[in-house]
């Protein structure tokens, strides 16, 4: 879950992580109150979760309150890549001298966070681990001793810093660990943390994504993670409601399955045959026919979506609840988009019998049905 | 000799009272696995399946010898869970659950190594040894003895694959769901060099899926080792868009890395059969077994 800036900048307060002073305004007249109280000259940032916010004009600088007045009328209500913009952060402007990237992200392979420092700050930093690796500070931190104190020192030593810099730095990087452990980070960064003329470190920006599979023990971002409409379609969000993982592509194929591994190879395979996929969709293990109903309805109202095709191998999953899962769906709905059944595994002769009774004919393997599904579509 | 569990494996099921824990015990019982005690902390003294249940796992292994847990506790219970099977001195555990945190997940992962203990998953279908032990939730009629070893990051394409495996007589000689979370345990590389000292494996069927960089560090594992035992691979996700999970919480694209290209690429490169579909991965290793 990616937390807006000012979320995050509110965290990073409760951890006395050096931050500009900011305000947050919905209004214009907010923006220009705010803009006084922080001293006239200040940055205007757009309140948003897509990446890539500033070279869309998501972030601008005024010099007066009036004109942060201004910019913020044009700001609010219009949108960034699509998302629409309802709050800004209004910030004093930092002077810079340079500007760091201090991260951490989670190592797959080595199961742990690594905590990544670098004095070419401000760029995107994966641009700077391709171009100069050699600029970037890495450090493995063991997972059940932490990072200690020596080791946040180690980092500022190799990024150039002595003296008072020095340990001033490195509490910064203690700061920014001991965030990511309190909130579960799946990436916390700073970037550009910038060092002032007066030699000082302030976090200009702050992006701290959670790990979604610990919103359990942060029930106020759960909550907001339910409400938050900026991330997600409105199909995904129904989706997420209903507890199914739901992703929408540009295709016409609509595809339900159970189990991640076989909708993605479903998806491939339509690929596979010239066809495009419309969306991913898992019912998991062990669902119900309620479920499979749900799941087929969202999929189905994806207007783009021409044909269905279900690839079930039931294991857990019991063949004839999906087959009342997609004859119900059927009856309520009166849908008539042609469907294409992939139905094998647990009690699959019965599922197989009521929908053939129904009308509807399945297959045992699932590339002719997904053949058959990109047949259908490219007559529709 | 197979890898990871054979007839002789013992084990206790953590978190036995819950609906999937008593289903599943249920099970492996009927499939013949020797499950010897239940652990659910409050519901010491109950029986499930005929099974004991015990508090800690620590009583548990008072009374009965054991060498491996597999846990179905909620995921919030899970880190404590692992590391009180781990603490008690077992040395294969077996994840069930998904959607561990994974700071939890790192902790337990490096308690692990630190014990020398196995951790399968989380969010795995689990180990089976098919004629001999299963240790998981797979449906076990589709797995049938046979010289394969699998390795996979899916559940269903696991059965997918088996199935293709089982019908064309290879059959399996151990299968293992490495889990579909971000952080796991076991990784392709240490399956595949217990498969490589495996005698009664002959080929390796290898899935794998977008996100992470596994099957990039197994490719370098199979070039550096010449690995000895014909592998297919096949990888999904060739459709997915960047920065979705797609299902799994470990299936995202994260910036450019973890693609399917890059996987299938690597794969490539050290002279590994690439299966375009679940079904050719039989067909091929029919082909390179003779």
């Amino acid at each position: 879950m990616k937390l807006f800036e000012h979320e995050a900048k509110a965290l990073g307060v409760n951890f006395n992580l050096p931050l500009p002073r900011s305000l947050l305004a919905s209004t214009a007249d907010q923006a220009r109150e705010a803009a006084k109280k922080l001293g006239n000259s200040c940055v205007i940032k757009a309140q948003v979760l897509v990446s890539g916010r500033e070279k869309a004009g998501g972030v601008r600088f005024a010099s007066t309150p009036e004109e942060a007045y201004q910019i913020a009328k044009i700001l609010l209500g219009s949108d960034v890549k699509g998302e629409k913009i309802s709050k800004l952060l209004v910030e004093e402007r930092i002077p810079s001298k340079k500007e760091l990237y201090l991260g951490l992200v989670v190592d797959r392979s080595k199961r742990c966070y690594s905590m990544l420092a670098s004095t070419e700050g401000g760029v995107d930093i994966e641009e700077v681990s391709e171009k100069a690796p050699q600029k970037i500070v890495r450090r493995d931190i063991n997972p059940l001793s932490g990072l200690r104190e020596y080791e946040a020192r180690e980092i500022a030593v190799k990024l150039g810093y002595t003296g008072r810099q020095l340990l001033e730095l490195t509490s910064t990087i203690l700061k920014v660990y001991r965030i990511t452990v309190a909130f579960d980070g799946e990436l916390v960064e700073t970037n550009p943390l910038i060092e002032t003329p007066e030699g000082e470190f302030v976090a200009a920006d702050l992006r701290i994504l959670i790990d979604d599979s610990s919103l359990f023990r942060h029930p106020d971002f759960r909550d907001r993670a339910m409400k938050m409409t900026e991330e997600f379609k409105p199909l995904e969000m129904k989706a997420r409601e209903k507890r199914l993982a739901y992703v929408e592509l540009d295709g016409d194929i609509g595809v339900v399955g159970n189990g991640a591994g076989l909708v993605m190879a479903t998806l491939d395979m339509i690929k596979h045959y010239s066809g495009k996929p419309a969306n991913f969709c898992d019912i998991g293990g062990g669902a119900s026919s309620e479920r499979v109903s749900d799941a087929i309805e969202i999929v189905l109202s994806n207007e783009k979506v021409k044909i269905l095709l279900v690839n079930i191998l039931g294991g857990i999953t019991r063949c004839d609840e999906v087959a009342k899962g997609i004859l119900a769906v059927r009856e309520r709905t009166g849908v008539i988009k042609p469907m294409v059944i992939r139905l094998v595994g647990t009690n699959d002769e019965v599922g197989r019998r009521m929908l053939v009774e129904a009308g509807i004919e399945s297959f045992h393997s699932m590339e002719k049905a997904a053949e058959k599904a990109v047949e259908l579509a490219s007559e529709a | 000799m197979v890898i990871l569990i054979d007839s002789d494996t013992k084990a206790i099921v953590q978190g036995i009272t819950g609906t999937q824990g008593s289903f599943h015990t249920k099970l492996m019982l009927n499939y013949g696995t020797k499950i010897v005690a239940g652990v659910t902390p409050g519901k010491g003294g109950l029986q499930v399946e005929g099974v004991p249940v015990y508090d800690t796992v620590d009583e548990a292994l008072n009374e009965h010898e054991a060498d491996a847990s597999i846990i179905f506790v909620p995921a919030p219970a899970v880190r404590d869970a692992v590391l009180e099977a781990i603490g008690s001195g077992l040395k294969l555990v077996v994840i069930i659950t998904e959607g561990v945190p994974m700071k939890d997940a790192m902790e337990f992962i490096w308690e692990a190594e630190r014990s020398r203990a196995r951790i399968i998953g989380p969010n795995t279908p689990g180990v089976i040894t098919p004629n001999e032990c299963k240790l998981g939730i797979m449906p076990s009629h589709v797995f049938k003895k046979g010289v394969v070893g699998v390795v996979s990051r899916s559940g269903t394409l696991t059965y997918e694959v088996s199935a293709g495996l089982t019908q064309s007589g290879l059959g399996q000689s151990t299968c293992l769901g490495l889990g579909g979370d971000a952080l796991v345990g076991l990784a392709f590389v240490e399956a595949l060099e217990m498969f490589k000292n495996d005698g009664e494996t002959d080929a390796v069927a290898l899935i794998g899926e977008i996100g992470g960089n596994a099957e990039e560090l197994a490719a370098e594992y199979i070039k550096t080792t010449e690995y000895s035992k014909p592998i297919v691979a096949y990888v999904v996700g060739r459709s997915a868009p960047a920065g979705k999970r797609m299902g799994h919480a470990g299936a995202i694209i994260m910036g450019r890395s973890g693609t399917a290209e890059s996987k299938i690429k690597a794969f490539e490169s050290v002279g590994v059969d690439i299966a375009e579909m679940p079904n050719d991965v039989a067909r091929i290793l029919r082909e390179r077994l003779g």
